[in-house]
């Protein structure tokens, strides 16, 4: 078990380097960072200063040495556009995407593994038919054509619900949540549903085609030639066996919601990490660009890892390799 | 009484391309404490028999007629649910491969209490006692401890022994397996025949056994049922059909298995069988291409010596070295091939046989040791192109008939590409003309050359795998396995055609096999291998007559008694 | 005699399970159909199209956000409306769909190439190589396709001067969609050519002495081509759909050429207030699209693989 985890937590650090060395490199590489910061009347004398004061003299190692320590707290350096630190823009925004992200993932875990065992187990029936169909449409419609559809139903024809914002938020020190209050609640549905959508359909379509991948195993002949009932072969043998190559790629997937909020905050406005980012690409806004990419991989190295634990407490296999 | 009656069964397969009669109008009975066997080659239809009694045919095959009677009792009209209670209960499956029958996420008592309790309702207290014992009657030490495993950590030959244990565990009246050994070693294969003819004579179970394994059925079966395209040719008890069979169909098939007891000069031609076998039109070697002037270096003494050949597996990687768990497959084997020697390697699965095939070929760099191709060492060559000269005198015939060719190529170009490789013909007409030379020679005709392997059987895509291995013109060929995934009357052919070869050519041959029978018949001195090291070479007939090494011993003690079988119109070779 | 054995090209594909599944599945045909109905009409844009939605001199500022035709103010000459600039709505969905399948097609071929090679190379050489090259895949893997576009671009800003950006927009967004694609292709060709490898025939080829560019190339790199054109074929739809994404979100193809997802993009400023067909039909004619082509992957998966049926 440690030497697993610890073999892992050395694969999450290199992926974590690597994107680092990225993010480092748009920083240093991509335009003159002075250029960026300063404006058009400033003199050679204050940009020198300036580019000696951030250490953009100092050797690349050790400018990247820096900027990982730097980022390892937290620290991005400061907009190009705000001027103000990438991390409070950052953190302020988290929470939205966050919340967002959490609801959305439930919704898809929820509706999409039950659809799936469904339309496996009953793969010829009609209802299984007209399913996979319409997962088929699900993922033929892109998710922000699904939020104009869903803004122009509920929003602007019925009325129902409001269609760009949190809505009012609650704040707990650093943490706004939009989960306490009505009209919170009541902005979080259409966005959630819009990014809930394609991942759901993604995830019901997986979960069909590894479990009718088991029902084709030996194991699974034996059991019904052992009389079991079709719910112990289903549900006990299938289901569970189906479940060990479903939880990393829907790990997978959920760790790229946050990342795909981005078009659904894009089109419903809501003020989470994806729109700062999309700003900051319009406007050439580097650091937080960095900065959104790092953190981006903190989540996903993050979620791999409970992945992996997961893993390993389904499949005996691979916990008998430390016997 | 009889326990298990099938009357006229028919089983359908319908497809686009017309309906497959799968089982014609087959009768069968087992009374309490008999084995029947049901043999046949692939195709026979043997195997949805099995699958149709126990209501568990795979879509889209369908009973199309006849009817299933167990006691008396009609059960192929019963309800789904019905049919699912007599499952288990009162008939037990034993299925092929133990290593992909049991749920690798349970325990294996969660799956044996759990059909326990299903099927006898006794509780969980009861249903676990009840399963130990069962996994000590079929032979498993330390019940009590080995209950609690994943299959995982049970070897094949255990877990093919739990898989008995689930079968049986609910007292079934009629057990029917399934090539229940097929996938296992000769030494555990009579193991578990053992243990299941033991358990049935004990219980009073009727046994159904499907196999295509003469062996198998001469060691077990009290009765045979001879299938052949889906038909019941012949049926009678063992001793009669194995010495004394009456249909065309099985007077071939018994004689073209190997016998362990005698060497033959050929097998029969098996006529019944299969009939584009034959080799029509055969090249005189002496002018042709295919037997001319050889510029190969003259040898002196053997043509191939292995020098303490070693091999390393790892088996779990680390990053550091010293924490990587390696395995010696082959571990210091040396022995030497004489020109136009054949050399038979045989051992159980994980012996090494292979890898010292693909060592001497050159798939695997060795790890130590030498090989030697006449004066020159093959592991010390470093160029491509020097290598390129002794590839071309040293060929080698895979196991896998489906998939040794390439499926997007034309034969033509299949058999081509080593004599376009090597440039061993001045034009491309003269290489299409050797190539169809070759197809006429190995006895596929030379229209072959045009078609596609698909469009082939495994004993006719084996025999252009022959043809590509003559194309080099080699003057030492390596056969792996070269038989051991056809039925065995193809088998016959493909080894008469591998010893006609040998003969017209002066072949140097090393031939891998794990079937004692087939040494024999092959054979001219053999070395057995045993985990990686080679404990005895001997003249093929001395070690048949007088094995010296133990583990000798014990392989040859294990081989299936052939002795029932007819040896009517076999040419025996004179010492 | 020979000639009656030997089967063309076309004969064999005639005989083949998968012209014989296309015959007997009306969804194949007819999302074969419309998408070749919207390729050829994409294609010949400038012959069929009613109107040149570009030229400058034919549009009428007074033509500017008339409904569809069958609407009370609808005008028989612009069958699916105007735009905020009079431009005909059937038109720019014409060259709009020029665009989207340009970068579409473009984007999986570059993809393609990449993957592949990748793939082979990785599949066949093992070892560090392979490491090496997975290791970036499941880095890369990290990150969603729209991301690594999103950022690619961004980068392309910030290097390309702002007067040249118009001009390679287009072929910045074929990169970005290209680069963010290949790994699919590569993992599946890694994993089909570590079975292929390990057949027989490969093996049968090496010790014939054939060298491993050749064993790629003409052994193992037509056997997996199979599981290459299923993931082909759902990655058209992707790229089609990550295309439209990005100009949806302002950083893919620049107004002046629009995409499908430009032209959303700019209807969606008017959703609000009414004029409803400026993005409802592009929008459409997308999903139309791009579900015509999914549902094409979809069977050409199930025909190449009848297990999964």
């Amino acid at each position: 078990m440690v030497s697993f985890l610890f073999k892992r937590l050395l694969q999450s650090i290199i992926v974590m380097f690597t994107v680092a060395l990225i993010a480092f490199s748009m920083f240093r590489f991509v335009g003159d960072p002075i250029n960026n910061m300063v404006g058009q009347d400033t003199t050679q004398q204050e940009r020198d200063d300036l580019r000696e004061r951030l250490g953009l003299n100092d050797p690349v190692p050790v400018q990247f040495g820096k900027f990982i320590v730097n980022a390892a707290q937290g620290d991005f350096g400061r907009s190009y556009k705000y001027q103000v630190p990438v991390s409070d823009l950052i953190f302020a925004r988290m929470p939205a995407t966050l919340e967002l992200a959490f609801v959305s993932a439930i919704l898809a875990l929820v509706i999409g593994i039950p659809l799936g065992v469904y339309t496996a187990l009953k793969r010829s029936g009609i209802a299984s038919k007209f399913i996979m169909t319409m997962s088929l449409v699900g993922v033929s419609l892109p998710p922000f054509l699904i939020g104009i559809l869903l803004i122009l139903f509920f929003g602007v024809i019925l009325r129902w619900l409001p269609t760009f914002g949190r809505g009012e938020v609650i704040e707990f020190t650093s943490w706004s949540t939009g989960f306490l209050t009505a009209s919170g609640l009541k902005s979080l549905i259409l966005p959630s549903i819009t990014l809930a959508l394609f991942q759901m359909t993604l995830i019901m379509r997986l979960v069909r085609a590894e479990m009718l991948e088991v029902l084709r195993t030996d194991f699974v002949k034996f059991a019904r030639a052992r009389g079991l009932p079709d719910r112990l072969v289903n549900f006990k043998h299938a289901l569970k066996n189906t479940l060990v190559p479903v939880i990393t790629i829907t790990g997978l997937q959920l760790g790229s919601l946050i990342a795909f909020a981005i078009i659904t905050e894009s089109v419903f406005q809501w003020p989470g990490m994806g729109l700062l980012f999309i700003q900051a690409i319009a406007d050439v806004d580097i650091p937080i660009m960095a900065a959104y990419l790092v953190m981006i991989a903190f989540f996903f190295v993050l979620i791999n890892m409970i992945v992996d634990i997961l893993y390993y407490a389904v499949d005996p296999r691979l916990r008998a390799d430390d016997e | 009484m009889e326990l298990l009656n099938i009357k006229n069964l028919q089983i359908e397969f319908p497809s686009r391309r017309g309906t497959v009669l799968a089982v014609n109008d087959v009768s069968l009975t087992v009374r309490p404490g008999e084995v029947l066997g049901v043999v046949g080659e692939s195709g026979a239809g043997k195997s949805t028999i099995g699958n149709a009694v126990i209501g568990l045919l795979e879509p889209p095959g369908e009973m199309s007629g006849g009817n299933v009677y167990l006691k008396d009792e009609q059960i192929n009209t019963l309800s789904s649910e019905e049919k699912r209670k007599i499952r288990g209960r009162r008939i037990g499956m034993i299925f092929q491969d133990p290593l992909t029958s049991l749920d690798p996420l349970q325990t294996v008592e969660q799956q044996l209490v759990e059909t326990i309790e299903l099927h006898l309702k006794l509780g969980p207290a009861k249903s676990k006692e009840k399963a130990i014992d069962l996994l000590r009657q079929v032979g498993i030490p330390e019940p009590e401890v080995r209950i609690t495993n994943y299959p995982h950590q049970f070897s094949g030959g255990m877990r093919q022994r739990v898989v008995i244990a689930l079968a049986l565990c609910a007292e079934p009246e009629v057990i029917i397996a399934d090539e229940p050994t097929t996938a296992l070693d000769v030494s555990i294969q009579a193991q578990i025949l053992e243990l299941m003819r033991k358990l049935c004579q004990e219980k009073q179970v009727g046994m159904l056994i499907i196999t295509h394994d003469m062996g198998v059925i001469a060691d077990i079966t009290d009765r045979v049922a001879v299938m052949y395209r889906g038909n019941l040719v012949e049926e009678g008890t063992t001793e009669k059909i194995l010495g004394d069979p009456d249909h065309p169909y099985t007077k071939s098939l018994i004689s073209a298995v190997p016998r362990p007891d005698v060497r033959l000069k050929r097998f029969p031609m098996v006529d019944y069988i299969e009939k584009e076998g034959e080799r029509k039109k055969l090249l005189d070697i002496s002018t042709h291409w295919l037997g001319q002037a050889r510029d190969f270096d003259a040898v002196e003494g053997p043509l191939i010596e292995v020098k303490d050949l070693v091999m390393t597996f790892v088996t779990k990687q680390a990053l550091l070295k010293k924490n990587r768990q390696m395995f010696n497959a082959v571990d210091g084997v040396s022995f030497d091939i004489k020109q136009g020697e054949v050399f038979g390697l045989v051992g159980e699965s994980g012996s090494g046989k292979s890898t010292v095939a693909r060592m001497i070929s050159g798939l695997y760099t060795p790890a130590a040791g030498t090989i030697n191709f006449g004066d020159t060492d093959l592991t010390k060559i470093k160029s491509e192109k020097e290598m390129d000269y002794y590839r071309r005198q040293m060929q080698m015939i895979f196991q896998d008939p489906f998939s040794s060719l390439n499926g997007r190529m034309r034969v033509m170009d299949i058999v081509a590409e080593p004599i376009r490789f090597h440039k061993l013909a001045s034009s491309n007409a003269e290489v299409e003309q050797i190539v169809t030379d070759l197809l006429d020679h190995v006895g596929l005709g030379a229209q072959a050359a045009v078609r596609f392997p698909h469009e082939f059987s495994g004993g006719q895509r084996q025999r252009i795998s022959i043809a590509r291995a003559l194309a080099t013109r080699p003057r030492f060929l390596i056969c792996d396995e070269p038989t051991s995934a056809l039925d065995v009357s193809i088998q016959a052919q493909i080894l008469n055609l591998l010893k006609d070869l040998q003969e017209e050519l002066g072949l140097t041959m090393l031939f891998i096999s794990h079937d004692l029978p087939v040494i024999r018949q092959m054979c001219d001195r053999v070395g057995v291998m045993k985990m990686g090291q080679l404990v005895e070479v001997a003249e093929t007939e001395n070690l048949f007559k007088d094995p010296q090494a133990p583990y000798s011993k014990e392989l040859l003690s294990l081989m299936p008694k052939l002795d029932k079988l007819s040896h009517r119109g076999l040419e025996v070779e004179e010492d | 005699m020979e000639n009656t054995i030997e089967k063309t090209r076309l004969e064999r594909f005639l005989d083949s399970d998968v012209w014989h599944s296309f015959k007997n599945s009306p969804v194949a045909i007819g999302s074969f159909l419309v998408t070749l109905l919207i390729i050829l009409s994409a294609l010949f844009a400038p012959y069929i199209a009613p109107h040149d939605p570009f030229d400058l001199a034919v549009i009428d500022i007074l033509d500017s956000n008339l409904p569809p035709a069958w609407e009370l103010d609808g005008d028989p000459r612009f069958l699916l409306g105007t735009d905020d600039q009079g431009r005909d709505i059937l038109s720019t969905i014409m060259y709009g769909a020029r665009i989207s399948l340009f970068v579409g097609f473009a984007s999986v071929i570059f993809s393609m190439i990449v993957g592949i090679t990748a793939g082979l190379v990785s599949g066949y050489m093992g070892g560090r190589v392979d490491a090496f090259i997975m290791r970036i895949a499941d880095i890369q893997l990290s990150f969603p396709a729209i991301l690594i576009a999103l950022l690619i671009d961004g980068i392309a800003r910030g290097i390309v001067p702002k007067e040249a950006h118009e001009e390679v927009a287009v072929y910045v967004l074929i990169f970005a969609i290209g680069i963010s694609g290949w790994v699919q292709y590569a993992r599946t060709v890694r994993g089909s050519t570590l079975v292929e490898k390990g057949k027989e025939y490969v093996q049968a080829a090496r010790v014939i002495g054939i060298r491993p560019g050749t064993i790629l190339h003409r052994h193992i790199l037509p056997n997996v081509m199979g599981p290459v054109m299923v993931i082909a074929t759902i990655h058209l739809a992707i790229a089609i759909i990550t295309e439209a994404t990005l100009s949806f979100l302002g950083v893919g193809v620049p107004p002046t050429t629009p995409s499908l997802g430009t032209l959303i993009r700019i209807g969606n400023e008017y959703l609000f207030s009414g004029e409803w067909w400026i993005t409802i039909f592009p929008g459409a004619a997308l999903v139309i699209l791009v579900l015509a082509v999914n549902l094409l992957g979809d069977w050409l998966r199930d025909a190449l693989n009848p297990k999964l049926r």
